[in-house]
């Protein structure tokens, strides 16, 4: 769809009654892609009415080949880098496995433990590191809230790492200064403040779970009694912590166990986003997900939400509702199982979906659990524990543990205290460590304006950001790859970060900074952090303590521990009452986006080119809207709306979203980002604009107008529509079943189209007999959330460029992984489904064939082999590719100037060059690296020892790799499960991926009600 | 020099009576003369060597200089190309190929003409080939230099094209020959070369002429070099009339064998739309068909501003018309075939290819087709519209555009929609596909602008050998 700007003829709009029509018209299991391509929406006509469409791209779009080589990093500053020298710490870190010789050797990578902190939540990582420069994420498998999975977030951080456009130097109002300069200027102040018990002292963080970062802001608020520290997070847990407050009178936090939770209730919770927080309930949730022959059981979730997320994908059951009537819905409940809260009526499908859902949860006691989302106010959590607490399910399904953060507050409030200070004139010094507040905080605070009332702004953070043009002192932060210090993981495990690579820059840590006021203004990180934990393990073998935590990446034991919590007596009526949105009025809710999160990943490339789960928008945010709200408000795709909500406006593209909730829009924060980078430069709409300290995630009063512009938003998969559904279905790309379907016929996957006999081929046959290995992989579909981790760890394992939002626009992206998402059903309530997509590396691959060059040949271990070097650039393969999994380099998209950015190359994976095909090899280089260990250790490659990237990176453990023709492997065994499906295996192809078809478990009774 | 040509030709040669049209009409009811009656011998040599050996007009040099900008932005946008990659085009992921691959395909198909004409014709004695032979065959060559560019400029990494020859290679890597690429480069190689050398042996006696009409010294000495010693002997004849059978013999099969090696680049792919048996003998009915379109869209301009009427005469004009129809009507049984197939096939991908097609995102493509190629030909059944040159010349016009769309649809409609509806896509030329396919018009044009100023574009000995027949039989009438 992109590149559509100016196509602005009434002809080609989405009729949506129409398009209704026609969807009940059709029948059986059909699935449709997308919006555009339901309606018959004719965009040949942009090929009619515009004389060079889209194509033209190259040189009319301001994301050219030139910005784009800028973009990946062109002007690496070869002076900020450390150049020659050594690039690994010189201090001692203490690599993952204790048997691996500490010594580095040329070629032989490193695994290192360390965490990655993101909003408040920690998960435990390995870091790939060649000759001391970490190249790779993979999940720390003694980290409970990993156990070897990661998030994209974690993945896609290896590129923030490297990014050219950090802070690189001190600066002081803009001049570039040496640090030790700033530390003259900020000594006599802190000796004054001194003096003053340090009144006019504020500090100002992110959520800090760390604690040494925590003890050395308690010393300072010991040293300097007048002092405050206030925390701020864009996303953060205050509905959480003041829910549980409000049901159990003081601040907890909650854990839940998924792996033993057989119905789950979702209150407008994405718990099955990728984010630190959630990797665990991912692999818990999709383990109770995968059902075989011989336990035909799987877990049930229903979900409620207003926005479309992957959780409402997975769901079995879902219900859209607009995000203010959740709470509504969950008095009700409340109130059916026996709580005594006041409860409006519910009507409509909410009302039929009560009493199923009531018997299922009745009959799930103590193994049922209801998930309240991030955004939901504070009642409905405390509704939420209350219905726990009445299921039974409070030690079985659901924790209540002590709250991560050093010191848990009402940040919000915390925010708006300092922001009052600030405008007061009382804030003599203000700290701002991490964070972006001018861009990030509630818009009716003006942070921005109370900032100029400060006496000296001092802030610290990875980027000159919007923040940093406004303090006095900017202090270029270490990124966590370059840092030392500890964190809390989402069961509080405690993990100790060390660096892998010093830092790039002359960056500082908070720890270095903070420490300025209380100590050694020079002592450096690791003494910092070393010296707190010394001081919690003084025994004598501190030392060999010390070396244990940092080898396994987590402090034993250091999970915290299960706490008993009760109601609070009159909770009840503390909730208040409530008040069901006015039904006229339009919902606003704010989310943080699913690719860049608050905005701090907005200058990474891996993330802003990721396609979102379930729109595929790359590179913008734009605001969602149901069908049916768009239809009222007469908009479409692309059109610019003007969002007025408590006087403020902001202008922002429209996507409609199946699914979403009518009369509720949603807007992702982190777009609209200025004074920044080249790559976040120019992309989305600035959401923080209206979002105001009291309706922090959703409000009711937000008017829509539509304006006469439209602006193009590009997506990966709906870029056109499809005409026939029916046809469609009997593809049978993606097959599903229900449980009770799947029981009575396990293999209902082959039940849908005939293939074609086997072996009809005048080419002779590959012989594995006398290879040792035929390598194949299986995809579970049961268990694929589309969290998208394995499309960003198959980029960074394989060195694969960001292309830009222009080529995206031409479908030129470079993903060799890709989610496909297809949609069944109605408009309102499509049931999604997702399908990882890459080199099937097809038996008989139609690709092999065509090559004029054998640029693409089969390995004797079965392999579709591409051979970079030899290819002329024919692009016949892919062509003949029924998948479509190929990738070409249409311009030199790999910047192979730059020195510097190789540092954060995989060394193993070529860098491709201009013209040549490209695709998904089944990370050959790891199965060479295993072949050649196991041909030094005399042996066969061990089941499970070769682990693809997009595996080791899956939460949810959807990929099976391995040796087929090892009988007793796991892949040999899922091909022979009756759910074991060939994607297009009518045109007998072969392929070496195959899938286990989809099953769900709807509740039969909501099914028949609808 | 061309203002005299009229009045030369139709001066009266004393041994020939002066007749008229009309009059030849009369005498030979429904057939035209191939050649109109009053040339002589001379007269016909002098008309057609002046062109080359008389002053250029202006019309010429206007033409040609028009033609020459256009050659610059073709080397502007090649030049373009090289420098910064195939991602100045506008494909893509599925359509990785496009306006390269159509203007391939179309260029190639034009080139067939020229061999039917020159070898297939000659072969069956059809002597109306007589006066366009030439002109046909510098066509084809032409076309296949623009043909033989594209798969080039569409590679990834062009400069490495000769690694689809087989040679010996120090990497010991041999083309793949399970490839349809590499039989193209074969197909192409092998059609240029015969024709090169067909066109080459069939102006041998006409260089010879020209060398001795030739008056100033550089044109008798490049005409002497170009004419190997041809003295028009009895036994040069005698060998040269073999030698000119054998190679047209020869270059028979390519007729039939280039276009369907080209139509194989699909058949033996598996996208829908592209696999299917019918295209060898489909595309070499689109390749004739487009062929004598093209020549028809240069001879009757050439014929007009040389004022050749008398030579090329509405008779040529007429039988290539024919031919038009008969192509066409092969074509629209292809067109009927294939979507018969598709239903007969019961497979889903074919059906949806075809109902995609007609009805779908790129439907203006298949009905604009069906208008160039199925109904506007059907004109041609009618004698008036026949030998109506005008008429005939907007037919073929429609031809030519109707057969490069017909390219599209096949290449990049088919793409568009294959297997997995997730990677559907859209594709749309850019201003630098353009340019490229503007450009290589303009290359065309301008070699055969050199090539009527240059080279006899009628062969004097084949026209004067059918004039003595002509004379023979209407004394016989007489």
């Amino acid at each position: 769809m992109g590149g559509r700007s100016d196509h602005n003829d009434d002809a080609g709009r989405v009729g949506l009654t129409a398009l209704r029509k026609r969807l009940e018209s059709t029948r059986g299991r059909e699935y449709w892609r997308s919006l555009e391509e339901l309606a018959d929406t004719s965009e040949f006509r942009e090929f009619v009415h515009r004389e060079f469409p889209k194509g033209a791209s190259e040189w009319l779009d301001s994301m050219d080949r030139r910005r784009f080589l800028k973009l990946m990093g062109a002007s690496f500053a070869l002076a900020g880098l450390t150049g020659c020298r050594a690039l690994q710490p010189e201090e001692k870190i203490v690599p993952f496995v204790r048997a691996q010789p500490y010594d580095v050797v040329p070629g032989v990578p490193l695994f290192f433990a360390t965490a990655m902190e993101l909003g408040g939540t920690a998960i435990g990582l390995l870091i790939k590191s060649y000759e001391g420069r970490p190249i790779k994420a993979e999940g720390n498998p003694n980290h409970p809230g990993s156990l070897g999975g990661t998030d994209l977030f974690s993945q896609g951080s290896l590129l923030t790492m490297y990014d050219p456009d950090r802070a690189q130097v001190v600066r002081h109002r803009g001049e570039e200064v040496e640090y030790d300069e700033f530390l003259q200027n900020l000594l006599p102040l802190i000796d004054g403040l001194r003096a003053r018990k340090g009144e006019g002292l504020r500090v100002l963080t992110e959520t800090v779970t760390s604690p040494t970062l925590g003890a050395q802001l308690e010393t300072l608020l010991g040293q300097f009694p007048k002092a405050r520290w206030h925390q701020y997070e864009p996303v953060g847990r205050d509905n959480e912590l003041l829910g549980a407050r409000l049901a159990f009178g003081r601040y907890v936090h909650t854990v839940y166990d998924l792996g033993r939770a057989d119905v789950v209730l979702s209150l407008d919770s994405d718990f099955l986003s990728a984010l630190p927080e959630n990797v665990r309930y991912i692999h818990d949730f999709a383990g109770r997900r995968k059902v075989t022959t011989e336990r035909p059981e799987m877990n049930r979730l229903y979900a409620i939400e207003s926005t479309p997320t992957n959780t409402g994908a997975k769901a079995d059951n879902r219900l859209a509702m607009r995000a203010s009537e959740v709470e509504g819905f969950a008095r009700v409940l409340a109130g059916r199982l026996g709580l005594r809260v006041r409860a409006p009526e519910l009507r409509g499908k909410a009302a039929a979906w009560l009493d199923p859902l009531v018997s299922d949860l009745q009959g799930h006691r103590g193994s049922s659990v209801v998930i309240p989302g991030r955004g939901q106010p504070p009642a409905v959590h405390a509704l939420a524990h209350a219905i726990n607490q009445a299921l039974g399910n409070v030690g079985r399904t659901v924790f209540h543990t002590a709250p991560l953060e050093v010191r848990p507050v009402d940040q919000t409030a915390s925010l708006r205290e300092l922001v009052r200070d600030m405008n007061a004139g009382r804030v003599g010094l203000l700290l701002v460590l991490g964070g972006n507040p001018v861009y990030t905080a509630p818009a009716d605070l003006d942070f921005a304006g109370a900032l100029q009332k400060v006496g000296t702004s001092v802030q610290l953070s990875l980027y000159e950001d919007e923040t940093s043009k406004l303090t006095d002192w900017h202090i270029p932060e270490n990124y966590y790859l370059e840092d030392w210090s500890d964190t809390r993981g989402y069961d509080g495990t405690i993990s100790v970060v060390q660096p892998l690579i010093v830092p790039l820059y002359a960056s500082r840590s908070a720890h270095e900074l903070l420490n300025a006021f209380i100590g050694d203004p020079y002592r450096e990180g690791r003494e910092i952090v070393r010296g707190y934990w010394r001081g919690r393990h003084p025994s004598a073998d501190f030392e060999s303590w010390w070396e244990r935590t940092l080898n396994r990446g987590i402090v034993e034991d250091s999970a915290l521990p299960a706490e008993h919590v009760s109601l609070r007596p009159g909770w009840e009526s503390d909730l208040g009452d409530y008040r069901a949105p006015p039904q006229d009025e339009m919902e606003i809710v704010f989310r943080p986006d699913p690719s860049i999160f608050d905005g701090r990943f907005a200058n990474n490339g891996w993330l802003q080119e990721l396609p979102k789960p379930l729109t595929k928008l790359t590179w913008d945010n734009a605001v969602l809207l149901s069908s049916r709200t768009a239809e009222r408000l007469g908009v479409r795709n692309e059109d610019v709306v003007e969002l007025g909500y408590r006087g403020r406006t902001v202008r922002e593209a429209v996507w409609i979203a199946p699914g979403h909730a009518d009369d509720s829009a949603t807007v992702y924060l982190g777009y609209g980002r200025t004074l920044e980078g080249r790559v976040a430069e120019g992309t989305g709409f600035n959401a923080y604009l209206l979002r105001t300290s009291d309706a922090p995630w959703f409000g009711t009063g937000l008017r829509i107008t539509k304006t006469p512009d439209t602006y193009p938003l590009v997506s990966t998969q709906s870029h056109f529509l499809l005409e026939g559904t029916d046809v469609d279905g009997m593809r049978a790309i993606v097959r599903s079943a229900s449980l009770d379907e799947y029981r009575r016929n396990p293999a209902f996957a082959h039940e849908e189209v005939e293939t074609t006999p086997p072996n009809d081929t005048l080419y002779p046959e590959y012989d594995y007999s006398k290879s040792d290995y035929s390598w194949g992989m299986a995809v579970d579909l049961d268990a694929c959330v589309g969290c998208n981790a394995c499309v960003i760890a198959c980029e960074v394992e394989n060195n694969s460029p960001v292309v830009g939002k222009g080529q995206v626009a031409n479908a030129r992206e470079m993903h060799w992984l890709r989610i496909d998402t297809y949609f069944k059903g109605s408009l309102e309530e499509p049931e999604a489904h997702f399908q990882p997509m890459f080199c099937q590396h097809c038996e008989k691959a139609p690709c092999e064939v065509v090559c004029p060059v054998y640029a693409t040949v089969h390995s004797e271990d079965g392999l579709n082999d591409m051979i970079y070097n030899r290819c002329v650039g024919t692009r016949f393969c892919s062509n003949n590719c029924p998948y479509k999994v190929r990738r070409f380099n249409f311009l030199q998209y790999a910047d192979k100037q730059t020195l510097s950015y190789k540092l954060g190359r995989n060394p193993d994976v070529t860098v491709r060059e201009r013209g040549v095909m490209e695709k998904c090899t089944y990370c050959v280089q790891r199965i060479r690296e295993a072949q050649i260990n196991a041909e030094n250790e005399n042996r066969k490659v061990r089941d499970g020892e070769v682990q693809t990237a997009c595996q080791a990176a899956c939460p949810a453990n959807v990929f099976t790799f391995g040796n087929m023709n090892d009988r007793d492997g796991a892949v040999f065994g899922l091909k022979q499960d009756p759910r074991n499906y060939s994607v297009l295996g009518q045109l007998d192809t072969q392929p070496h991926t195959t899938y286990l078809a989809e099953v769900r478990n709807p509740n039969p009774r909501m099914e028949e009600s609808e | 020099m061309s203002d005299q040509q009229p009045q030369e030709a139709n001066v009266p040669h004393e041994e020939v009576r002066s007749i008229t049209e009309e009059e030849s009409a009369r005498r030979m009811p429904g057939r035209p003369p191939l050649i109109l009656p009053g040339y002589t011998y001379r007269s016909l040599t002098e008309q057609i060597s002046s062109i080359v050996l008389g002053r250029t007009p202006l019309g010429w040099w206007a033409g040609a200089f028009f033609l020459f900008l256009i050659v610059m932005i073709f080397l502007y946008a090649v030049g373009y190309l090289f420098y910064t990659g195939v991602g100045i085009w506008g494909v893509n992921i599925p359509i990785a190929w496009g306006f390269a691959i159509v203007d391939f395909v179309w260029w190639i198909g034009i080139g067939h003409a020229g061999t039917l004409i020159s070898a297939i014709l000659l072969l069956m004695y059809q002597s109306w080939r007589t006066s366009i032979n030439r002109i046909a065959e510098a066509m084809t060559l032409f076309a296949i230099s623009q043909a033989a560019m594209f798969p080039i400029l569409h590679l990834g990494r062009p400069w490495l094209f000769y690694w689809l020859i087989p040679y010996p290679s120090t990497m010991n890597v041999w083309p793949q020959f399970r490839s349809s690429l590499t039989w193209d480069v074969f197909a192409i190689t092998t059609y240029f070369i015969v024709s090169l050398i067909f066109w080459y042996m069939g102006a041998l006696p006409d260089f010879g002429t020209m060398r001795d009409r030739a008056k100033r010294r550089i044109p008798q000495v490049l005409f002497g070099i170009v004419a190997l010693g041809w003295r028009g002997s009895i036994k040069h004849w005698r060998n040269y009339q073999m030698a000119y059978l054998i190679i047209a013999a020869l270059a028979t099969p390519l007729v039939v064998s280039v276009h369907s090696v080209v139509s194989l680049d699909f058949t033996i792919s598996i996208v829908p739309g592209w696999h299917s048996t019918i295209f060898p003998p489909y595309f070499v009915a689109g390749a004739l068909l487009s062929g004598f379109a093209m020549v028809l869209t240069l001879v009757i301009p050439i014929r007009s501003f040389y004022r050749l009427h008398g030579l090329i005469t509405d008779r040529y004009i007429e039988n290539m018309a024919r031919w038009m129809l008969v192509t066409a009507l092969v074509v629209d049984y292809s067109y009927a075939t294939e979507l018969f197939m598709s239903w007969y096939s019961g497979d889903v991908f074919e059906e949806y290819m075809s109902i995609t097609r007609m009805f779908g995102a790129y439907w203006w493509v298949w009905w604009s087709v069906m208008m160039c190629n199925v109904v506007v030909p059907q004109a041609l059944w009618f004698r008036g519209v026949r030998r109506n040159v005008m008429a005939v010349f907007f037919v073929a016009m429609f031809i030519n555009v109707g057969m490069w769309i017909e390219r599209f649809m096949i290449i990049v409609v088919s793409l568009s929609r294959d297997f997995l509806p997730s990677s559907w896509e859209q594709y749309a030329g850019t201003v630098w596909d353009w340019a490229t396919f503007i450009g290589t018009l303009g290359v065309f044009a301008w070699l055969m602008f050199l090539f009527v100023r240059l080279v006899p574009m009628i062969s004097m000995s084949e026209s004067k050998e059918l004039l003595s027949e002509q004379e023979l039989t209407a004394g016989t009438h007489a």
